[in-house]
């Protein structure tokens, strides 16, 4: 059988006779590698363009059409040191690039125009207080209008359609006092400036939205960074399948390149990464990551097939179907969508807020305006009045609040190796008080591991390994791993299903199956754990027995008690079979636990702990725990998850520790504290300010200076959050 | 004062020059990747040559 890579899904042709790839590179850190990788690849003949994007850990090439397969880029990359895969924009990640350049136009927009607008009325506010005439100050607001008005129409954009859709939903945000007030300032100066009165707000209003911009490009900016390398992370891990493209020729293609109906074939030892039915073939599969159990199951015609199960024995082949028409799948996605939209119900802290915020600062307003026109004063200076309050509360610096401890805090759980899918998810996680994990590939890892290496003679323990190294079967492979085997033995034979044998300085060596091995008394008589696959080892006459099992994460422990020391209560749901599930809750200490729990099941305790008030935090994998990791108040998943569950958590962890969960909910709990310090610094600049604003005092000056520098204080306030974050990464 | 028609109309064109520069550069892509910037900037050995460079 003829096997072929084929990655000519991901090139495209960039114009004028090239062609263009852009592949995601792990290990990319410094300026160094940078030099060496765009070196490396400038020295392949033809390549036109080598160039590293270091902030996204990627490499673009164009090459001439046709001169070239992007096979040998890899290959070239693989000698320098660094694994490379083919990468392809997500339609997501598209959009959030062009979100996030789209806010610094537009903030670039605002800030070149805040700036004019400030140089002209400067000499306005010294005018005003010396010897300018009426004519000369109308000719300075004529300007400041001809560049504030087009700049805030154009920089105002994304509050002003952010406000419409609330509005329309017959909902409030931040975004909506935001608009109400920039539009008032604006509208405001035009006709004061047309009666040739002395204060505009011209300069408030466009500064105003130049502060909000930065919080929310850095905001943005933040998001398409997580996006990139969640982007990153899925590429390199390379997910093909051998796709039949001819009879007896097979090719082995990007997964995105398959389609329903396409038939795969699956060896011994690979992870499937297509949905499917068995069409030939029979074997054990192991589907840990679908449903939590470790057992394996047979496979055979008709059995259906999902990603991420491994193939353990035989060769199948598997016809590729759209993923919906299995019935598991059907189940999870019924009730996954249940639990997404009683989520959307959340509401955010910035929502809270703005909620209560919106209706007393513009009830304030009203009132001085019928306040003063009680008080004989005009209906013109009355409303000069009133929006001048509404100019001066205008949430600048609440609009900055959140973001910024946001970018900061998210920056921080960046680096310790947790990525945020959602923004409003380090309030939620902040107000977790309860801890729910999964048991298979959560607290333990998906690697197998020996658990009774230190038993066995180190000699035969490195045999068993080389001769392990002769078989696909991934508890074959855990052994070679753990025994550090490099060198197969020469003339092994391996029997399917069975084990492998080959014959060293005259004797029969064979590792596999106990009873291949001669070994079953072994077992019998053995104390063994109940989660452990069994392999023996047989010398001649010489029996050992290794014992093989998913090994607990290796911190996992430690994790498990600084929760506790933090009082977060903490439980086991799995779907795994009682033993394996108690054996780990015994070995971590957790003494509530359930096992062979279905999705359903998940979903109704987290419900019924919601009933009690019950903040829960799921740390789930599989893609059993989907719908539970929606229904949670915020979830967690290790990147090793099943996509489902990946794409449902708010946050997602890298590595093997399990520590992140708690560095996560520390930063968390530290930046929801630094946000309501903010919504309570910048609620103190308003009680400070509005009542000089009602007295009908303030004047542009004034107000720009208050707005600036409460902006200042809350931006200074959240880069404490930083300094902090240092300490715990 | 005469002078303002002339130095105001100068001082905005300046400021807008600042921003068609900004709004090409942001175009241009060299926003895209700012911790590859920050270290090509005192990166010590040149870059690959495009073409050879005859001295």
């Amino acid at each position: 059988m003829q096997v072929t890579r084929d990655f000519s899904h991901y090139v495209r042709a960039a114009g004028a006779g090239l062609q263009h790839i852009d592949l995601a590179v792990e290990g990319v850190h410094c300026a160094g590698c940078m030099a060496k990788i765009e070196r490396g690849l400038s020295t392949i003949p033809d390549v036109t363009l080598a160039r590293v994007n270091l902030t996204d850990r990627r490499v673009a090439l164009e090459w001439k059409q046709g001169t070239l397969d992007p096979l040998s880029f890899i290959d070239r990359l693989e000698e320098l040191g660094y694994k490379a895969y083919p990468y392809e924009t997500e339609s997501a990640e598209a959009t959030e690039v062009a979100e996030s350049r789209f806010l610094l136009r537009c903030l670039g927009v605002a800030a070149f125009a805040t700036m004019n607008v400030m140089m002209l009325s400067i000499p306005v506010w010294s005018g005003n207080v010396s010897d300018m005439l009426p004519e000369q100050r109308d000719f300075f607001h004529w300007l400041s209008a001809l560049i504030a008005l087009p700049a805030a129409a154009y920089a105002g954009q994304p509050f002003f359609r952010s406000a419409w859709r609330a509005l329309s939903n017959k909902t409030t945000n931040m975004d909506v006092p935001i608009s109400i007030g920039v539009c008032l300032a604006l509208g405001m100066s035009v006709v004061e400036t047309i009666d040739h009165a002395e204060h505009v707000y011209f300069d408030a209003a466009i500064m105003l939205l130049t502060f909000l911009l930065v919080g929310r490009f850095l905001d943005q900016n933040m998001r398409r960074r997580t996006r990139a390398v969640a982007g990153n992370l899925a590429a390199l891990k390379a997910e093909t399948a051998a796709k039949f493209v001819g009879p007896d020729e097979i090719s082995q293609v990007p997964v995105a390149a398959i389609h329903s109906g396409d038939i795969v074939l699956l060896r011994p030892g690979e992870r499937c990464a297509v949905d499917g039915t068995v069409i030939e073939g029979r074997s054990e599969i192991d589907q840990s990551l679908i449903t939590g159990e470790t057992l394996y199951v047979t496979a055979e015609h008709g059995t259906a097939v999902y990603a991420g199960s491994m193939n353990i024995s035989g060769t199948l082949r598997v016809r590729v179907s759209a993923a919906s028409e299995a019935t598991l799948l059907a189940e999870i996605t019924r009730l996954l969508e249940n639990a997404l939209q009683a989520r959307s119900r959340y509401m955010r802290l910035a929502d809270r807020a703005s909620q209560l915020y919106a209706p007393v600062v513009h009830a304030t307003a009203l009132i001085t305006i019928l306040g003063w026109v009680i008080a004989g004063a005009s209906w013109h200076d009355a409303i000069v009045t009133g929006v001048a309050v509404l100019i001066i509360t205008c949430p600048c610096a609440l609009g900055l609040a959140i973001p910024t401890v946001q970018t900061i805090a998210s920056g921080a759980m960046f680096k310790a190796g947790v990525l945020l899918n959602s923004g409003d998810a380090i309030e939620r996680l902040a107000e977790a008080d309860h801890v729910i994990f999964d048991k298979t590939g959560t607290l333990t890892l998906r690697d197998l591991e020996v658990t009774n290496a230190a038993d066995i003679p180190a000699d035969v323990f490195g045999l068993a390994g080389r001769l392990a190294l002769s078989s696909h079967h991934p508890v074959a492979a855990a052994v070679a791993q753990a025994a550090g085997a490099r060198s197969p033995i020469v003339g092994s034979v391996e029997e399917a299903g069975q084990g492998v044998r080959a014959v060293v300085d005259g004797v029969e060596i064979r590792v596999g199956r106990p009873s291949f091995c001669g070994a079953e008394a072994l077992v019998v008589g053995a104390d063994l754990d109940p989660e452990a696959s069994v392999v023996a080892f047989s010398r001649g006459a010489e029996k050992f027995i290794l014992s093989v099992r998913q090994g607990l994460r290796p911190d996992a422990k430690d994790v498990i008690a600084a929760l506790k020391a933090r009082n977060i209560g903490i439980e086991i749901l799995s779907g795994d079979r009682e033993p394996a599930v108690i054996a780990a809750a015994h070995a971590l200490g957790i003494a509530e636990w359930r096992a062979g729990v279905t999705p359903a099941d998940k979903i109704a305790r987290i419900e019924e702990l919601k009933q009690r008030g019950v903040k829960v935090l799921m740390v789930g994998d599989g893609m059993n725990d989907a719908p539970s990791l929606a229904a949670a108040h915020v979830s967690m998943s290790p990147i090793s998850a099943a996509h489902l569950s990946q794409a449902t958590a708010d946050l997602v962890f890298l590595g093997r520790p399990l520590a992140p969960v708690v560095v996560a909910i520390d930063a968390a709990r530290k930046a929801l504290h630094l946000m309501r310090q903010n919504l309570w610094l910048a609620i103190g600049y308003n009680l400070l300010a509005v009542p000089v604003a009602i007295s009908g005092v303030v004047t542009p000056l004034i107000a720009a200076a208050a707005m600036s520098g409460s902006s200042i204080l809350v931006m200074l306030n959240s880069l404490r959050t930083r300094r902090r974050a240092r300490e715990i990464v | 004062m005469e002078i303002l028609v002339i130095l105001v109309p100068l001082a905005l064109m300046l400021g807008l020059a600042g921003l068609v520069a900004f709004l090409w550069s942001l175009r241009s892509g060299q926003y895209d990747d700012l911790d590859g910037a920050a270290w090509r900037a005192i990166s010590d050995d040149d870059p690959p040559p495009e073409a050879p460079v005859k001295l």
